[in-house]
């Protein structure tokens, strides 16, 4: 049997705090004023995208004890930053980054239930989890999670959600001015979950909102992440973009759903991307390079090593080898509130990787930097970067991307406007909106409210 | 001189239908859009007509209940409600001149996430954004969260709330100064984005919580938002000497106005501006005096009792509201929170009725004549408290 056409999802990804966005740009506006975030919102609507999507950081990063300074900082609040952009766009969905360690699912669950309905069925949530005292140094709980605990109050962090949401059918609001009824159900929005982590049980305050639930995506990438979300999650934001790696991911992911009594498009797997368009290959290709270049700076590329070597390298030539010193095992603390650093698993072993490569090649250390830290995802001409899109996903490397430009906030512009009509006329994305709502654009059903619909 | 001191400020206070419990049953009521982001748009930009200074949004973090610190299981009330935050984020693209001042409880909160909430409310409202911050003494909510019991003796327990608000005000301000206004410098011949020099840390150790900073959003348009608060007793009074640009207070006549604000500016730390003092009143307008009065008594009728509030209940015409709020402003009142009695109606009254009326008598202003919510309330922007430290 022929194997169905895939219709492409995409996505945007607002620039983040990294040194994938690049400040230095001269077309590089504010990231912080809201006119920033109307215009990437309304290209991405207008591009037909699924959603864009927010990070976020809740503690700034320090490297060497000094808050670090190179790249963009300053984000606003992900959940009063998405209920305005509801304002401005009818379709777009609104996915928001929100951690599970610092907040309590009461308040979480009513701020998303109340950005479903003030978006009309739009929000997303992407559920991700920290564990640090160095960010709990700016909450109440304070503190430190250990890493075995961490997916443990994750996941109950979602159901204790999930019970919130489910405690409103989603018919109770009779609202009837002649009868006088208002609730058709006394006990509306009574919910009761105990666990490990949480003991809480009364009223929630917030009706069913149009979705029943925010759609949730899940970020991790270890066999405890991806195990989460091939249980909880609608849409795994990945980091595989390459066809390889895409295709293994996606097997190995789609592969667990079964075991959870759930079907392979109940779970989407949407990786990050970045793009560089040129009008000919051979200019984007050029135009990538001097990206690269301005994404790592001399200044930059010692911040990277020294993430690995774990020491202050800030004598070091960026121009010239690599260090000959080794890096210090142990705990990281040359950076704090960086979840790359966590993925140095075993520095000296990485560290020999590198020296050899340049040595190879022939690489001064920022050279070299620029090699390790990745190239763009999508390199070429719109027809080339459509053609590549389309061949990974009807390859099974993924369902389609959360494109991450590296310009604020124009960085989308020549995507939607270039890339996204050469899908359209393949067939393989959509020409317009058909459903309002985010499930209907992800093609996800609506949630049943099991716990209320038993009571 | 942009604001004549005779003139005094209005606001209007926005919850579900209305504050009279039976307000949903009224045949202009939308009990079945409040949820809806549009009706929100509309009352808040017919306030927006009005001229009014500011909308408030109630909020809590149980149902609505009849006795706020008892549950029930009435089905005859408005029950459910949305982040009040959110809504007026929600609200301000599409409004451009009139302040929202959401209410946010402190009590269960993180004062890190609503620093920066209000400082994004600042930032998509164009400098618009306030914070009205409320305690919550109610075994309910924090049964909800379930991090704190609430012990047998109110007195203390209320005297420790109110502490904890205080130094919750103390943390959202400090955050919102963590960032120096020109701390972005986008230096691109030393690749540095920020002075991080100009950004703070705010260091703030207190009975209930820690909080290390700089805020993740740089400093928002206004500076400083506004924060407010209700007071009923003296240790409300206090926090909104200690810690509140403008008070909400319940006074039932001139004297009383004035005995309020005395209390509040006896409080107020010697170099401070004193507090702007607004006077809640619950407000049942009509065209005729025998027609509000036939309006509360046709409600009250329904409610199975007379209504009562906190606040003084006026019930009359534009007309006659306004020779009370002329009364209690040349007490001291800088300005009044009007709670209308149902919705849309009393706010009709308000923005067709009473504003032209203040107008007529040069009370209030013919205009909007300030960018932001501090400019409306005669606010200067503030020096950053970091600045040359």
């Amino acid at each position: 049997m022929r194997k169905p056409v895939k219709q492409i999802h995409l996505a945007a990804h607002f620039p983040g705090v990294n040194n994938t966005t690049v400040w230095s740009d001269p077309a590089s506006g504010s990231h912080i004023d809201f006119s920033s975030f109307v215009h990437f919102a309304e290209t991405a609507e207008r591009g037909k995208f699924d959603f864009m999507f927010l990070a976020e950081g809740l503690r700034l990063r320090e490297q060497g004890g000094e808050i670090y300074d190179l790249d963009v900082v300053g984000r606003p609040d992900t959940f009063t930053i998405l209920a305005a952009l509801a304002a401005v766009t009818d379709r777009l969905g609104l996915t928001g980054t929100i951690n599970s360690t610092f907040n309590e699912p009461y308040e979480v669950a009513r701020q998303f239930a109340s950005l479903d309905h003030l978006s009309e069925g739009r929000a997303a949530w992407n559920v991700v989890t920290s564990w640090d005292a160095f960010t709990g140094e700016n909450f109440r709980r304070g503190g430190f999670l250990a890493e075995n605990e961490r997916y443990e109050r994750a996941e109950h962090f979602l159901e204790a959600t999930h019970t919130l949401f489910d405690s409103w059918r989603g018919d109770e609001i009779v609202a009837d001015k002649d009868s006088g009824v208002f609730l058709s159900d006394p006990a509306a929005g009574a919910f009761s979950y105990r666990g490990a982590h949480f003991d809480i049980s009364g009223r929630f305050n917030v009706p069913r909102s149009p979705q029943g639930r925010p759609v949730i995506f899940q970020a991790g990438d270890s066999d405890h992440g991806r195990e989460f979300a091939a249980a909880a999650a609608d849409a795994i934001f990945s980091r595989h973009g390459t066809l390889a790696d895409g295709q293994a991911f996606y097997a190995d992911v789609k592969g667990r759903l079964a075991a959870h009594g759930r079907r392979p498009d109940q779970l989407l797997i949407l990786p990050a991307a970045t793009f560089v368009l040129g009008d000919t290959d051979a200019e984007a290709a050029d135009i990538a390079h001097d990206v690269r270049l301005a994404q790592v700076s001399p200044a930059t590329a010692i911040k990277f090593l020294e993430q690995l070597w774990n020491r202050d390298l800030s004598d070091h030539d960026a121009d010239g080898p690599l260090p000959s010193v080794d890096p210090i095992v142990g705990e990281n603390t040359i950076s704090r509130g960086r979840a790359s650093v966590r993925m140095h698993r075993d520095p000296i072993a990485t560290a020999n990787e590198w020296r050899a490569k340049a040595e190879a090649e022939n690489l001064t250390t920022r050279e070299l930097i620029v090699e390790v830290t990745g190239r763009q995802t999508f390199v070429g001409s719109p027809s080339t970067v459509a053609e590549t899109i389309n061949h990974l996903v009807q390859a099974d490397a993924s369902d389609g991307f959360i494109l991450v430009p590296h310009v604020t906030p124009g960085g989308l512009d020549s995507f939607v406007d270039q890339v996204v009509p050469l899908l359209q006329e393949r067939g393989v994305f959509r020409a317009d909106y058909e459903g309002t709502t985010l499930r209907d654009h992800l093609g996800l059903a609506q949630p049943v409210p099991a716990v209320a619909a038993a009571r | 001189m942009a604001t004549a001191p005779e003139r005094l400020h209005l606001a209007v206070a926005l919850d579900g239908t209305g504050w009279h419990p039976a307000s949903w049953r009224e045949p202009d009521a939308r009990p079945a859009d409040l949820l809806t982001p549009r009706y929100w748009t509309d009352l808040v930009s017919e306030a927006e007509r009005g001229l009014l200074d500011f909308v408030t949004i109630e909020d809590g973090l149980t149902l609505q209940f009849d006795n706020p610190l008892r549950a029930d299981e009435r089905t005859d009330r408005v029950r459910g409600r949305l982040d009040a935050v959110l809504i007026a984020s929600r609200v301000a693209p599409r409004t451009s001149h009139i302040g929202l001042i959401p209410t946010a409880i402190t009590t269960h909160t993180e004062p890190f996430h609503l620093s920066k909430a209000i400082a994004t409310l600042d930032y998509v409202s164009s400098g618009r954004a306030g914070v009205r911050v409320q305690v919550s003494g109610s075994r309910d909510a924090a049964a909800h969260f379930g991090r704190r019991t609430v012990p047998d003796e109110p007195k203390e327990f209320a005297d420790e709330l109110f502490t904890e608000a205080a130094d919750y005000v103390e943390v959202i301000r400090r955050l919102w100064d963590s960032w120096e206004d020109d701390a972005e410098i986008r230096d691109v011949s030393t690749g540095r984005f920020i002075d991080r020099t100009k950004l703070h840390y705010i260091d703030f150790e207190g009975s209930k919580f820690s909080v290390k900073g700089p805020s993740i959003t740089p400093r928002p348009p206004q500076g400083q938002p506004i924060v407010a608060a209700l007071g009923h007793g003296e240790a409300a009074y206090r926090l909104i000497a200690s810690s509140a640009d403008v008070g909400f207070v319940t006074p039932h006549g001139a004297a009383e106005t004035t005995a309020i604000v005395d209390v509040i500016s006896a409080h107020r730390a010697g170099d401070a501006a004193p507090a702007k003092v607004f006077a809640d009143l619950v407000v049942f307008l009509d065209d005729t005096v025998a027609g509000a009065t036939a309006r509360r008594e046709r409600l009250d009728a329904i409610l199975g009792r007379e209504y009562i509030s906190d606040a003084e209940v006026f019930v009359g015409t534009p007309q006659g509201l306004a020779d009370v709020l002329q009364e209690w402003h040349a007490a001291g009142a800088a300005g009044f929170r009007l709670r209308p009695a149902t919705l849309p109606h009393d706010l009709l009254q308000i923005t067709d009725g009473l504003v032209p009326e203040l107008q007529r008598r040069g009370a209030f202003h013919d205009a909007y004549h300030a960018a932001t919510l501090r400019g409306a309330l005669d606010l200067p922007r503030p020096a950053n408290r970091y600045s040359n430290v």
